[in-house]
């Protein structure tokens, strides 16, 4: 039976317009998608953690299908990462479960995203911030798209909770002019260029 | 549009246990937030009434924001409540431009009705500084179950020269009230206070 115990969800979407530069006529828009759920490990050393990995499956699809309501559909979305916050009575071990659900629930929707997808990690209280890094979905190296979205809620994640966390966006930095690999220029076949 | 805006968030928080007892129905609650230039950084301006329009623009933007996410038509919210954070180069006085003086009637056309009060807070602040939004109940404002908050913060936002403004819609009251008083179902919404 699925050990899954959702206490909370939480929704974000930004818009940015400008950061003192030109007016942008599309947006960048970042989206995230929180669950704080029961950590079944909390308080121990569990040794066997993988099936857990189960369990959390249809909450990754779950999350990534509303960012990408949020959002306008797949075919928006240029961006994405994805962490996890670890509750003190947990270890940051918990954490990287959420790496392969996480991952490919956004993958599944995402058609030809190649890149994989940047994480973050750590253990918190309740209150922690999470900075989750941004890549490209095809091509990791693509230097406009390097972002990150800062989640988090005042009351999460308690001591035996974790924080799971998917992020998306639909472009570059708003302003962008670092130079790099731009996303016109991708190859899209090995998911770095 | 008066308002120039660099940036809109919006939230919203769910919340389907608490204390491990089941919410049910599960208590929903929204924030938009908009992050503007303040046009009165650095100088001390008598007239503040362009903050006031601004502040009839974002009443609609940001509670129709708040309806749109909960997924709600506007008589099923429940609850709301207005803050401003001003960046260092302004003053106090400019978030009460904002919220009082024209923002609650084009809010209350997104909400339905809002016979009630709408409860604001406050403050001076700077980018990554929290902003709590105090909310009440929108036509009945001793209605007990309904008195909460939400949280927002921008780690971008607000810059020196910006203001932040926020505004809450729930459609429903804390996930398990049980401290009596008025209740949601007895309110009759006419005075605005019970």
């Amino acid at each position: 039976m699925s050990k899954l115990n959702l206490r909370k969800a939480a929704y974000s979407i930004e818009e940015v317009f400008h950061e003192g530069g030109p007016v942008s006529e599309t947006p960048l828009r970042r989206a995230a998608a929180l669950a704080i759920i029961d950590n079944p490990f909390a308080g121990r050393f569990e040794p066997d953690i993988q099936w857990f990995m189960e369990d959390l499956k249809p909450l990754g699809l779950q999350m990534a299908s509303r960012i990408v309501e949020m959002l306008g559909g797949a075919d928006q979305i240029e961006g994405y990462g994805k962490g996890a916050m670890i509750g003190e009575a947990g270890e940051l071990e918990h954490g990287a479960l959420w790496h392969a659900p996480g991952g490919y629930a956004m993958r599944e929707l995402l058609n030809n995203s190649n890149a994989i997808v940047p994480s973050s990690k750590k253990v918190a209280g309740v209150g922690g911030r999470l900075d989750v890094p941004i890549t490209h979905i095809n091509a990791s190296y693509v230097r406009s798209h390097f972002d990150s979205m800062e989640v988090g809620l005042n009351d999460a994640p308690k001591a035996n909770e974790m924080a799971l966390v998917l992020v998306m966006s639909t472009g570059p930095r708003i302003h962008n002019r670092a130079g790099g690999l731009a996303a016109k220029d991708i190859e899209g076949k090995d998911g770095l260029r | 549009m008066k308002a120039k805006i660099r940036k809109l968030a919006v939230n919203v928080e769910e919340t389907h246990l608490e204390i491990g007892r089941k919410v049910d129905p599960i208590t929903r609650k929204a924030v938009a937030v908009a992050v503007i230039e303040n046009p009165f950084a650095n100088s001390y301006q008598e007239d503040l009434s362009l903050l006031m329009e601004i502040g009839a623009e974002l009443g609609t933007l940001l509670g129709r924001k708040c309806v749109e996410v909960l997924g709600i038509t506007p008589e099923q919210a429940e609850s709301y409540g207005k803050s401003a954070m001003v960046g260092e180069n302004g003053e106090l006085e400019h978030a009460a431009a904002l919220l009082h003086p024209k923002m609650g009637a084009p809010l209350r056309k997104e909400v339905e009705k809002g016979a009630a009060l709408v409860p604001s807070s406050k403050k001076m602040g700077s980018p990554g500084q929290v902003l709590d939004v105090p909310l009440g109940h929108k036509d009945a404002a001793y209605v007990r179950s309904h008195f909460d908050g939400i949280e927002v913060r921008l780690n971008d936002a607000p810059r020196a020269n910006e203001i932040m403004v926020a505004i809450a819609v729930t459609d429903s009251g804390r996930p398990l009230p049980r401290v009596g008083g008025l209740t949601h179902s007895d309110a009759e919404g006419i005075d605005g206070l019970r």
